[in-house]
């Protein structure tokens, strides 16, 4: 019997390791995320959906501990998702109330990254489950799909470069989903000018969409007003 | 010809009626300017549809001066034809019922000049009244509300032109606006030539242009394949084709395009086949009228 | 020289209704030329065609020598028109209205100019106020001053007198013998007044539903030695014919069911006594006794009746 549990300890080992492996890992870009209290970025920011043609817009992007962000066309008008403001990881951290699980390994590129799935402990709690793809060599989130009880399921892909150090990507990608799109009849009177849309791939492209923002610098930890998030 | 055109610029620039077209349709735009400047986010909200469940909206951006000139614009479909047959539709019965058609007929002109020398009077005028249009809906809204973006709505989907892409839109637009107006003068004329009074030709205009556009939208398969492609109402509304911006593959909008511009020339092309065919029957009913009046 | 206006065989046909039939008659130079009917007899609807506000169905005109269909604008730039109760732009001045009308007949106008002619007709003082608030023969004298302003060799006036009161009346007789006698025009005037024409018109035509009663000078029409004779025989048509064959058959107004022939009174013996030896039993000899009873004698019985007498 002794020898039975002994067996299946040393077993074991390797998975409590592992799991302590994800933990700490998790911990670890967590900890690499709280060095940031707020940053002020510009980029430009692409906006793919199906119903939405939209010019690329120079935004600002606002963000404060623990969980606030803003996205801001400064001068012209942007349709900014909503739900934007869960690209940023602090959002999923924060609260540190999540069981970790290792879901091993996978690719994003040439880069290997770990497979780590969080399972919120607060069952009210608007997220049910998130995957995170981190790079285990910078510590930062390559990639993040969330599920949550209202909004659906969305994807966010980061790519890093000059900020690394700090966690915070040069690249988003933000995918979500969208509602159908619909205009109260007779309101548009529209010109036919012979265009038609194909049914069939309207049905899909109408379920997701897809926000690209490029950041061309960060202003980290210099404060930001809270007057900027009204 | 020319003597006769400014003759007849003349006598629609001196008819107290004139005066009245503009002052109406000023007074129209300023109520609506006044009404989304009071409640235009409210409008937005509703006129937006179902992307606020999905996007962030900044309506106080989006009702900007450039959205209030294309709603306007939007709201002026038949109120602007009605103020063109208002001078047309009199142009030659207004004269029968007077009694100085006979005069003007015994005159050593052609009834081919006098025709097209009201026609062009009364391109005249709608060109004034463009301009006129043109300055309120447009440069007052400016001033009021200010330059952002220009969000379009389609049936199919919305798009957003940057500010600094959209005057020269509204340029050419205001220009495919005086052509389709021509059509409503010439068809006003036509009738005009028809007619021994002016209300005849006004309200027939009018009528002609609400049942042909009612019959534009309607979906139905019959109207949609046989009816629609040749109904003038059709491509009346080319116009807003230049706010059909073009886009890649993505959706990002390009600069300076247009989304389909055949589509658009095919419009001034059959708004002009149009003006023709109603013009050259003008001129040959007048020229073989017994002018009994 | 050649008929200011000549007309040949000219017809108008509205759907069913013939407003005129085969008309014929000429203008000469200098002529004012009556054009005498009952209301509805095609004065109106000729003097239209004349003026190319209506198109014949058939038949010539020419005015000035040239055909009217080909010559339209040269020749009525040499006309001046007054077609019924005259009408204006009302929202105009009479100034504007002159003008307008001016530059449409094709000359060049000056303020100086266009004023001079609203001070002949006697409206100078009145020249930048609007034509709606204007009387009656205020109208009239502008649409005079519109008629004239050109200085036209033709004057066309179609029914000039209706609705104004007599002086108006006595002032446009006035104007028609001014215009023929001092300035030379050539007049040609309708109406459905006999009494007016009688006073102006040295030639004239009679018309009766569409038709040419009667044409010639108004002194031959009205010389007192001169009357229409009313015959009844016993068979009519057989003494028409005996009548044709003879001399007075020139003198016959053809109508049924009577003969009349307008001829010298002092003639009527002889032609008894022909119609006496032609066998012709006659019934009764009476005269026409005035222009008015010939014009009614004309226009109360059916058929036309021609003269050549110019």
């Amino acid at each position: 019997m002794k020898t039975i549990t002994a067996f299946l300890l040393i077993l074991s080992l390797p998975c409590l390791c592992r799991g302590q492996d994800v933990n700490v890992l998790v911990q670890k870009v967590k900890g690499k995320l709280d060095i940031v209290n707020d940053y002020q970025a510009t980029g430009k920011m692409k906006t793919n959906v199906a119903f939405l043609k939209v010019p690329i817009a120079t935004v600002k992007v606002y963000f404060k501990k623990p969980n606030k962000l803003k996205v801001k066309n400064e001068k012209g008008i942007s349709f900014i998702p909503k739900g934007t403001v869960n690209i940023n990881m602090n959002n999923l951290l924060s609260s540190g109330k999540y069981t970790v699980l290792d879901a091993g390994n996978d690719k994003i590129g040439n880069i290997v990254v770990k497979v780590v799935k969080l399972l919120p402990e607060d069952d009210n709690a608007d997220v049910v489950l998130s995957t995170l793809y981190i790079d285990e060599t910078n510590f930062v989130i390559r990639r993040a799909k969330t599920t949550t009880r209202d909004n659906g399921t969305y994807e966010l892909e980061m790519s890093y470069g000059n900020y690394t150090s700090w966690g915070l990507p040069d690249k988003i990608i933000f995918s979500f989903n969208t509602k159908d799109y619909k205009m109260p009849k007779g309101v548009t009177f529209d010109f036919d000018d012979g265009t038609t849309v194909k049914k069939g791939e309207d049905k899909i492209k109408n379920k997701k969409g897809r926000v690209e923002i490029d950041f061309k610098s960060y202003t980290i930890n210099k404060g930001v007003d809270d007057s900027v998030f009204q | 010809m020319w003597k006769l055109l400014q003759i007849e610029t003349f006598k629609i620039f001196r008819k107290p009626r004139t005066y009245l077209a503009f002052a109406i349709i000023a007074a129209f735009i300023f109520l609506i300017q006044i009404g989304l400047f009071v409640n235009g986010r409210d409008l937005m909200k509703f006129m937006i549809g179902s992307l606020d469940e999905t996007m962030e909206i900044d309506y106080k951006k989006l009702v900007n001066g450039y959205w209030v000139c294309y709603f306007i614009l939007n709201l002026l479909l038949v109120h602007v034809p009605i103020l063109v047959a208002l001078v047309a539709g009199d142009i030659v019965s207004g004269e029968a019922n007077v009694g100085t058609l006979r005069l003007l007929a015994t005159k050593p002109v052609s009834r081919t000049e006098i025709i097209l020398a009201k026609y062009f009077a009364i391109g005249l005028y709608v060109f004034v009244l463009l301009i006129w249009i043109a300055l309120i809906s447009l440069v007052v809204s400016i001033a009021m509300f200010g330059t952002n973006d220009l969000y379009v709505a389609k049936q199919s989907g919305v798009q957003l032109i940057e500010s600094g892409d959209v005057l020269w839109r509204y340029f050419y637009a205001f220009g495919f606006a005086f052509l389709a107006m021509m059509v409503v003068a010439a068809i006003s004329l036509l009738l005009s030539t028809l007619a021994a009074n002016s209300i005849g030709p006004i309200v027939s205009t009018v009528g002609i242009i609400v049942i042909c556009t009612l019959v534009s939208e309607m979906e139905i398969p019959i109207y949609q394949t046989y009816v629609k492609p040749y109904l003038f109402t059709t491509y009346m509304l080319g116009w807003k084709g230049f706010f059909y911006i073009g886009s890649t593959e993505d959706g990002e909008t390009i600069k300076g395009s247009i989304q389909y511009l055949p589509a658009i020339l095919k419009s001034v092309a059959a708004l002009l086949v149009y003006i023709v065919g109603l013009i050259s029957a003008s001129v040959y009913i007048f020229r073989k009228k017994d002018i009994l009046s | 020289m050649p008929p200011i206006i000549e007309v040949k065989n000219l017809s108008k046909k509205f759907k069913d209704v013939t407003a005129v039939q085969d008309l014929s008659f000429t203008v000469n130079e200098g002529d004012v030329y009556g054009f005498l009917g009952q209301n509805g007899a095609g004065k109106s609807t000729t003097i239209r065609m004349l003026l190319t506000l209506v198109q014949p169905s058939n038949g010539e005109i020419k005015i000035f020598g040239k055909d009217l269909s080909s010559n339209r604008k040269s020749i009525l730039r040499q006309i001046g028109a007054i077609i019924e109760k005259p009408d204006h732009y009302k929202f105009l001045s009479a100034y504007d209205n002159l003008a307008i009308f001016a530059k449409m007949s094709g000359i060049k106008v000056s303020r100086d100019f266009l004023m001079q002619q609203l001070q002949l007709v006697g409206l100078d003082q009145r020249a930048f106020s609007k034509v709606t608030t204007f009387s009656q023969g205020m109208k009239q004298r502008l649409g005079i001053a519109v008629a004239l302003v050109h200085d036209p060799q033709l004057i066309i006036l179609d029914e000039p007198t209706n609705g104004l009161d007599p002086q108006g009346i006595a002032d446009m007789r006035n104007l028609i013998i001014n215009l023929s006698r001092k300035r030379k025009k050539t007049i040609l005037v309708s109406s459905h007044l006999l009494s007016e024409i009688e006073l102006v018109a040295n030639r004239m035509l009679i018309i009766h539903k569409g038709k040419k009663m009667v044409e010639g000078k108004v002194s031959e029409l009205l010389d007192p030695s001169r009357s229409v004779i009313r015959i009844e025989t016993d068979n009519n048509d057989a003494a028409k014919a005996k009548l044709i064959q003879s001399k007075w058959g020139a003198f016959l107004q053809h109508s049924s069911p009577g003969i009349q022939l307008n001829m010298n009174k002092n003639d009527v013996p002889q032609l008894i006594d022909a119609l006496v030896f032609m066998k012709v039993n006659l019934l009764s000899v009476n005269p026409v006794n005035s222009l008015e009873d010939f014009f009614l004698s004309l226009t109360t019985q059916p058929g036309h009746v021609e003269t050549t007498a110019n």
